[in-house]
């Protein structure tokens, strides 16, 4: 029996999310006697399988088709369904990114198997499997158990360890099912543009709300940003006023993050926007509102205006550099 | 254009969640609405039919109580409606929503071009319905739209990617899930909500639908729900700007370890 990661990649590099799935279903597979298998879809990839291997995964198979160069949900599902098909894994996991997140459900409909999305935990125990998923935006955690033999989960970016491990051999088998038609033409993508890492990913990221005054007050959660190498982030206050667009927005109605570091500047801390930031490991909250709700959650709180705080805040990273 | 929106009813996000004494969450004096990015859904789908025509048929799978969340949607300009409400349906999973829909979709209320859905509930969080429901339709869809232009039997969509976004073009019969920005989602008004009280409303079991308690047997199954560990308050760092500003940087070096 195995555990199948479905590798994700965007112009031939392979995500962080992959990372950590390929590291969880390593722990999973050693604790529960299965092999690790990965699946990597895409065309000119097959090259990529090498990096796969340091994360000792047993086999790597390839799909490299041309008609696969450009991602659509139908064709990739239908690849990961005819791999799922022919393996029969006891778990398949994917990254819970916007790929990860409409692949998953399609190919579990596919297989007719059950999918616990958005997971932050995944224990093993007596041949079943324990799928930890916050719900009502991480205001409650429900645990999951999929009757199988197949079961499929995505999890949370960001939550999961990434580890190398030896000792696999990682051979690269070449697998070829029947690609469909695409029923679905991409005719443009265009990529936030900087350096800035994305938000679901970010190690650390910077929030702005309301306290900003106005839409000119982000050049200044943009400017910490970059002093900390951090994703821009806001609340949905600043978002409804139209002062940033809505892919920034953190909350419930948003994105749910958990990086390492979250710094909330005039942001009040209303429980919609807690909800999508409370599993950050350390809150930093910047608030002139000394009754603020950020406080209750900040590990490190500091009430002053941000207009002061944030630039000297800047000036003292500087130094450090 | 027959125009489908599928939405679910869920807890107001402003909820806070209780466990009760059975270990579930209680919905116990919880305001009930219609999920958030479900009204950017029946926002879409009546904006279609204001500019193509035709009728916008409102689906959900849920208990008595969800008719109300139907009744909004037909005062917001919705036409028609079906819910879906069965004992056996009580706990579903996602998988087993997606077998009730589809089943309605594609053999009693058919012929559909286009369905909207939110693209993913505030309460589960789960984001899976409208996937599995296009599957099981045989459908192409677009995911969390920001942006969705109808002409010529086919859809131009914006759609939300990580880290920016892509159009596609889509031809009809397709699913939509809507991301917010898709629109503004506009409030019925008082002959709104006086007319849908008039509307179709029909309430399907089941075996109305052909379909056994088995078809919808859960393969996801919730063994407990716990509240997260509650953050504690930290500590608040005082004194002038530079004094404070050293502090916090210390912190985030030597305590959290984070820069």
């Amino acid at each position: 029996m195995s555990i199948v990661v479905c590798v994700e990649q965007r112009d031939r590099d392979i995500r962080k999310i992959t990372f950590e799935a390929l590291s969880e279903g390593k722990r999973l597979a050693v604790a529960s006697g299965k092999t690790l298998k990965a699946l990597l879809i895409g065309s000119g990839v097959a090259h990529l399988a090498d990096d796969l291997k340091k994360y000792g995964v047993d086999e790597v198979a390839v799909v490299d088709n041309e008609a696969l160069a450009v991602y659509t949900v139908e064709s990739y599902a239908a690849v990961l369904a005819a791999y799922v098909a022919q393996e029969t894994p006891a778990l398949v996991l994917l990254g819970h990114s916007a790929v990860g997140k409409e692949l998953a459900p399609r190919v579990a409909a596919k297989a007719d198997c059950g999918l616990v999305t958005d997971c932050i935990e995944v224990t093993s125990a007596d041949g079943d499997f324990l799928f930890k998923h916050p719900i009502y935006a991480g205001k409650a955690i429900g645990s999951y158990k999929i009757a199988g033999p197949v079961r499929m989960a995505t999890l949370r970016p960001n939550v999961f360890a990434i580890e190398e491990s030896d000792g696999a051999a990682g051979a690269a088998v070449d697998f070829a099912p029947e690609i469909p038609a695409a029923k679905v033409t991409v005719t443009g993508s265009e990529m936030a543009s900087g350096d800035r890492p994305e938000l679901t990913e970010a190690d650390v990221i910077c929030s702005g709300g309301r306290g900003l005054g106005g839409p000119e007050g982000f050049k200044l959660i943009e400017d910490l940003a970059d002093a900390l190498g951090a994703a821009v982030g806001s609340s949905r206050a600043a978002v409804d006023a139209g002062w940033r667009e809505h892919a920034a927005q953190v909350g419930q109605t948003g994105k749910v993050v958990s990086p390492n570091l979250y710094v909330a500047s005039g942001i009040s801390g209303a429980i919609q926007h807690l909800a999508g930031m409370g599993s950050s490991k350390f809150i930093v909250g910047i608030n002139k509102d000394e009754e603020a709700n950020i406080f209750n959650v900040a590990d490190y709180g500091i009430e002053g205006d941000l207009n002061k705080v944030i630039p000297a805040l800047i000036e003292k990273l500087k130094e450090l550099q | 254009m027959k125009i489908v929106a599928c939405i679910k009813q869920t807890f107001d996000t402003e909820a806070k969640i209780v466990i009760g004494g059975d270990g579930q969450i209680s919905d116990e004096g919880v305001n009930m609405i219609v999920n958030p990015y479900d009204e950017f859904a029946v926002e879409e789908a009546i904006q279609t039919k204001e500019k193509d025509g035709g009728e916008v048929v409102v689906v959900t799978v849920g208990g008595d109580k969800a008719q109300e969340a139907l009744r909004y949607c037909l005062a917001m300009g919705a036409d028609r409606a079906f819910l879906i409400n069965d004992p056996a349906l009580v706990g579903a999973d996602s998988r087993a929503v997606s077998v009730a829909l589809a089943k309605l979709l594609s053999e009693k209320e058919t012929g559909f071009d286009i369905i909207f859905a939110g693209k993913e509930a505030v309460d589960d969080g789960a984001a899976q319905v409208p996937s599995l429901l296009a599957e099981r339709l045989d459908l192409a869809q677009a995911n969390v739209a920001t942006s969705c232009e109808i002409a010529d039997g086919k859809a131009t969509v914006t759609r939300e990617i990580d880290g920016g976004s892509e159009t596609l073009e889509i031809a009809l019969p397709a699913l939509i899930s809507a991301q917010k920005g898709l629109n503004e989602v506009r409030y019925p008004s008082l002959p709104g909500i006086m007319k849908a009280k008039r509307k179709p409303l029909e309430v399907l079991s089941l075996g109305d639908l052909g379909l056994s308690a088995d078809d919808v047997a859960a393969k996801v199954e919730l063994v407990a729900a716990e509240l997260p560990p509650a953050r504690k308050a930290g500590q608040k760092l005082t004194g002038e700007v530079d004094e404070v500003v050293a502090k916090l940087v210390q912190l985030l070096q030597e305590e959290a370890k984070v820069i």
